[in-house]
């Protein structure tokens, strides 16, 4: 390898030569040597030599300089890069760029940096890589600029701009600019006017920071402008903030809608008060919890799907258990709401206990598959893809519900029986098995729900309490027995909720909206959209 | 006339079942300070403890049962008041302590300090003196009672929507207690007490002391609740819980009916709350959660709902099973809840009093016809 | 104090006045612009074919079901639209339902008590004890409707016969001015019918009464004015024979 290194140097200067157009070729090896020897004053003058060298390879050896994982290997004094891969250093030869093997820390001799130069490579690397070839290397170095808004990078930053061809990188490029000269005291007003249109159009929270300070530092007509500019973005950034928290309320709202449409079937269409109805959920997640087990033992490529194989045998699980306890409890309860109420939370007990036992107290880890992870920006909005796929998850659940109520069979008999059961009996729908299927259909949507909730709760026995209430909350806000009233009623408590939170904090806004529902029922007690007429009674 | 109004009710059988209240409230904490520690007949000290919490819990379990037993309204939000009536019970402890806290500080309790509050919240003003605290103790729950059942039952909210309004109210007030910022001891509420006027809450005589006023209170609730149960109002009462609306056009405004009741119950489980705290020696928000309330519903539906012996058989039933099976098989105990809320409401819907009058009904007719 | 909904001057000499009542539940009219006089002492029957509206209205008029439109007035004075239930019923209007409720944990005599007009307030019957005169009035309507021996029995172990004649016997301790009675003879046998037939025309002597009914005979037997309903408004009036001569009822009960 050591016969190699010339090689690289020489092609490592062509390269730069070419690609830079920078007459001056230092010699890199010679750089990189003042970097790894001498004091910490010598390394300053050796990092600002090596920026203003403009070598291709600078960027990198400065950035790793800068984490702390540039060393030298004792052996042969060689420069490496080394990052960490499992308990040994992976090396890349500095110069070069090749792969050098690896080692492990004892081998090698870590090149040092105090805070002062972590500075100067920050500084130095910015100005670099603004000539880079690689266009979004060039963006992010434009970006770093805006950041720092270091007016000593403002000709190397000039000279870039007049380079430039991509938009994109020309137009961070004059921004980072228009935050230096708005920053630098001595710019002509003019050039200070300029920026000052140019941050405006960007909008972001930096931009007006850097707004206010120039309002706040100067005078006149840059003071006016300035501050008119700041207003703006003040404005524009509420209303994206108002859209952040309107996704979030969606995003509560899409649980709460989850959590609740299960019930929604059971109370709302069949009257049956199931206080184990949050036991379903939990059993829905556990679900989860116990095919990922599966999966991480036997199939570990299998993980990215493991939610789809979990939803269909969760449904099954707590839809089965649904219609179990329908046919051994509820239904010699029917007509006695109160006892119901008071049979189903002592399964609750029970369901809680048995999985206590089953899987113990604490809490298990359900893992989010890559699809989930993540987030993306959406203007200013930040959407993570876990929350994106819940509420899309929610909907569909939803849309598929009301389909199945309108469209097939099953739903046809489940809205007779509910309207009118002495007359569903008597035009020989089998009503006991119609009792026993809805059931098992409310059961079996708050298993799915499990599924999802697993990835944004703690999977523990206490899972389903939490939501048991805020279930009821919903669908008796939104008017029992009615399906969309349900749905209306999950987002608007969410939003709502979402945005009580930053001025009462999330307690207290959670207080807040169940003293809200419990009002709201004693002034409308059948809820939002009230079934009207003399059966209700 | 109110001696009359208290006789009213007063059965054969719930005139010796009150005595055996009292008799009880009276032998065992003297058993307990008279007899000497190796006598057989001495009552143990936690046995002592353990009757007083039991004897609170029946009075909970008769105060829920007034409003669900006899007027139908299923509460799930009862273990709210009893926790309210704790809770300024409390306060007052709380002010007792004095410089006798970990900080000494004068002025404020410990968990106050330990949370930099300059100053004594407004509301705990008053609480040092028991006279002021005495009469909060039936207010405080009485007040949120009465504001709760005012607009429900005025709006005509009934059945299992009055059950889960009442379950959200002592949700909301879980959360709310558990918050530092409510200036109660948050999280871990309030305890370290020293004295009860005057006296030590660890000594045996206050602790004999505080069960007989249980075994008391309990003994007064049952003849109050047997006047209001056995007067034309509490005819009227039952009727409501029967056929709600035959009763409006009957022209009886069945709110004020249904308000009283729930208000009076309200007042008697927070002077069992304010009972039991000084016998437990903490309160803290755990009490407002709604498994506690629906747990007082099951003491009365095992015992038997809308009769007035019922509730008490039934909190010592349930509780003593409860003590003795967290002790001896911990993680049987939430299912032997669980089955009995189902056991109970499947196949013994009167309770073990409604089993009870059922045999031996069966066996005088038995005997009836023998002798015909 | 006077209570919302009474006004001082009379502005009608009928006892119960409707007058353009509209009621939908959800787009279906239940009543139809209906309008209806009964005189003070008057005996009325109302029928019509099923869904025709006869329970509609009666729950309009005991403050039940609030109407969309409409006046109706009680003894010329009180607007029964703006009142609540008890309010009505102590204005002294009785109803006894199409099915019969009584007090099934209660026994035949506290349900009588607890019907009979009186003390209502709730602070006074914690303390009240049944007065005399109160104790011989329900002995007077227990050998009314002829309960005697069955007045220690629970309501729930009554026959449904029994029940018809425990509720008639309610509605005579109320003691309204008018007196709504919704198919009282329905599963009763031909000699209990006569019976009821009997002791509304004797109710009748001190009370005004508006009887729904389907059973023909039984209406026959009243011998009072008929008033015809058919969806959700009077289709006729007069008496049995004039309405069941008028071709528009006969269409209507015998189809078309």
């Amino acid at each position: 390898m050591l016969r190699l290194r010339p090689l690289s140097v020489l092609l490592s200067v062509l390269v730069s030569l070419a690609l830079a157009g920078t007459a001056l070729a230092a010699d890199l090896t010679a750089l990189v040597g003042n970097l790894t020897s001498g004091g910490l004053s010598e390394r300053e003058r050796a990092i600002n030599a090596l920026a203003a060298s403009g070598e291709e390879r600078a960027a990198p050896i400065l950035e790793a300089l800068a984490a702390g994982q540039l060393y030298v290997r004792i052996s042969d004094k060689l420069a490496v890069i080394g990052k960490a891969d499992g308990n040994k250093l992976a090396l890349t030869e500095a110069i070069s760029g090749k792969p050098a093997g690896s080692a492990v820390e004892a081998d090698l001799e870590r090149v040092r940096v105090n805070n002062r130069l972590r500075g100067t490579i920050e500084a130095a690397v910015g100005s670099l890589t603004l000539m880079s070839p690689n266009s979004s290397v060039r963006r992010s170095a434009a970006d770093a600029l805006f950041k720092r808004r270091d007016a000593t990078a403002l000709p190397a930053l000039d000279q870039a701009l007049a380079a430039e061809k991509d938009p994109r990188v020309r137009r961070a490029m004059s921004e980072a600019r228009a935050a230096i000269v708005l920053t630098t005291a001595d710019s002509p007003p003019a050039q200070k006017l300029a920026a000052i249109t140019l941050l405006r159009d960007r909008g972001d929270r930096d931009s007006l920071g850097i707004l206010n300070t120039a309002a706040a530092a100067s005078d006149g007509e840059v003071k006016t402008a300035a501050a008119a500019a700041a207003g703006a973005i003040e404005q524009t950034l509420a209303a994206w903030q108002m859209a952040q928290n309107v996704w979030y309320g969606i995003s509560l709202g899409s649980v709460l809608l989850l959590a609740a449409i299960g019930l929604a079937i059971t109370f709302g269409t069949m009257g049956v008060i199931n206080m184990a109805h949050g036991e379903m959920v939990m059993l829905g997640a556990y679900t989860t919890f116990v095919v990922q087990e599966v999966i991480r033992t036997s199939a570990p490529h299998l993980f990215d799907v493991s939610l789809a194989i979990a939803l269909p045998l969760a449904f099954v699980v707590s839809g089965a258990i649904g219609i179990l306890i329908e046919r051994t409890i509820i239904r010699f309860l029917y007509g006695r709401p109160l006892d119901t109420l008071l049979a189903t939370w002592g399964l609750s007990l029970v369901l809680q206990q048995a999985v206590r036992s089953i899987f113990g107290s604490s809490n298990r880890e359900v893992g989010a598959p890559s699809w989930m992870s993540g987030a993306f920006q959406l203007g200013q909005l930040n959407i993570t893809y876990g929350r994106l796929w819940i509420v899309v998850f929610a909907l569909i659940v939803f849309a598929s519900l009301i389909l199945l109520l309108r469209k097939t069979p099953l739903g046809l008999y489940m809205r007779a029986v509910t309207q009118n059961r002495p007359m569903a009996a008597a035009v020989g729908i089998r009503t006991p098995r119609v009792d026993a299927l809805t059931f098992g259909l409310g059961s079996g949507i708050a298993g799915l729900a499990g599924v999802a909730l697993s990835q944004i709760d703690n999977v523990s026995p206490n899972l389903g309490q939490g939501y048991i209430i805020d279930s009821f909350m919903v669908v008796v806000f939104g008017g029992v027995g009615n399906l969309f009233g349900t749905l209306i009623a999950a987002l608007t408590l969410g939003v709502v909720n979402k945005f009580l939170e930053p001025f009462a904090g999330a307690v207290l806004g959670k207080i807040l909206v169940l003293v809200f529902i419990i009002l709201f029922i004693q002034r409308r007690p059948r809820g939002l959209f009230a079934l009207k007429g003399r059966s209700v009674e | 006339m109110i001696t009359r109004f208290l006789w009213q009710g007063m059965t054969r059988t719930l005139r010796l079942f009150v005595l055996l209240v009292l008799a009880v409230g009276i032998l065992v904490p003297l058993s307990n300070l008279l007899l000497p520690p190796d006598n057989p007949f001495r009552t143990p000290s936690w046995v002592l403890q353990l009757m007083g919490k039991y004897l609170c819990y029946a009075s909970l379990a008769l105060a829920v049962d007034l409003v669900w037993g006899f007027c139908g309204i299923l509460t799930l939000g009862h273990a709210a008041f009893f926790a309210l009536g704790g809770y300024c019970m409390g306060m007052y402890l709380m002010r007792q302590i004095g410089t006798r806290g970990v900080y000494g500080n004068p002025l404020l309790p410990d968990f106050m300090v330990f949370l930099n509050y300059k100053e004594l919240p407004w509301f705990w003003h008053g609480f040092d003196s028991f006279w002021f605290a005495a009469p909060m103790i039936v207010l405080v729950p009485s007040v949120l009672a009465l504001a709760i059942g005012w607009f429900a039952f005025r709006s005509r909210v009934t059945g299992v929507y009055l059950s889960i309004i009442t379950q959200a109210m002592t949700f909301a007030l879980l959360l709310a207690f558990f918050r530092n910022d409510m200036g109660l001891g948050g999280n871990n509420g309030l305890t370290d007490f020293k004295d009860i006027l005057g006296y030590s809450v660890q000594s045996d005589t206050t602790r004999a002391v505080l069960c007989f006023v249980s075994a008391l209170v309990l003994a007064i609730f049952l003849v109050i609740s047997a006047a209001v149960v056995g007067s034309r109002f509490g005819k009227a009462l039952t009727a409501v819980r029967d056929a709600e609306s035959r009763m409006r056009f009957l022209g009886y405004r069945v709110e004020r009916y249904k308000l009283f009741v729930f208000v009076l119950s309200a007042a008697m489980a927070g002077i069992a709350g304010a009972l039991y705290v000084p016998q437990v020696g903490i309160i803290n928000p755990s009490e407002f959660s709604p498994g506690n309330s629906i747990e007082a519903v099951l003491w009365v539906a095992v015992g038997g709902r809308g009769t007035l012996i019922g509730p008490v058989i039934g909190a010592f039933i349930v509780n003593f099973g409860k003590t003795w099976l967290t002790g001896a098989l911990p993680e049987v105990w939430l299912f032997a809840l669980g089955a009995l809320f189902i056991v109970v409401t499947l196949l013994l819907p009167k309770g073990v009093v409604g089993l009870w009058n059922q045999l031996r009904n069966r066996s005088r007719e038995r005997q009836a016809r023998a002798v015909a | 104090m006077k209570a919302p909904g009474i006004t001082h001057a009379r502005s009608t000499s009928a006892l119960l006045y409707l007058s353009g009542v509209s009621v939908s539940f959800d787009g279906f009219k239940a009543l139809n612009n209906l309008s209806l006089l009964v005189e003070p002492g008057e005996m009325r029957a109302i029928i019509g074919p099923n869904g025709a509206g006869k329970t509609t209205m009666m729950d309009v008029i005991t403050g039940k079901t609030r109407p969309d439109s409409g006046e109706v007035v009680f003894d010329g004075t009180a607007d029964l639209t703006k009142l609540d239930e008890a309010s009505i019923a102590t204005l002294g209007i009785g109803r006894k339902f199409q099915k019969p409720t009584v007090f099934e944990n209660h026994t035949v005599r506290d349900n009588l008590l607890l019907a009979l007009a009186g003390i209502r307030s709730w602070y006074r019957l914690l303390t009240a004890v049944p007065s005399k005169a109160e104790n011989d009035r329900l002995e007077q309507i227990l050998s009314i409707i002829r309960m005697g021996p069955q007045q220690h029995m629970l309501g729930a172990r009554l026959s449904h016969g029994q029940k018809q004649w425990l509720e008639i016997g309610m509605l005579l301790a109320q003691n309204p001015k008018l007196m709504l009675v919704d198919e009282p003879v329905a599963g009763m046998t031909d000699v209990e019918t006569e019976t009821t037939a009997q002791v509304l025309r004797e109710v009748n002597k001190s009370h005004s009464v508006v009887v729904v009914e389907h059973d023909m005979s039984f209406v026959r037997a009243l011998g009072v004015k008929v008033t015809v309903l058919h969806e959700g408004s009077t289709l006729a009036e007069g008496s049995l024979d004039q309405v069941s001569a008028d071709p528009r009822v006969v269409e209507v009960y015998l189809g078309r």
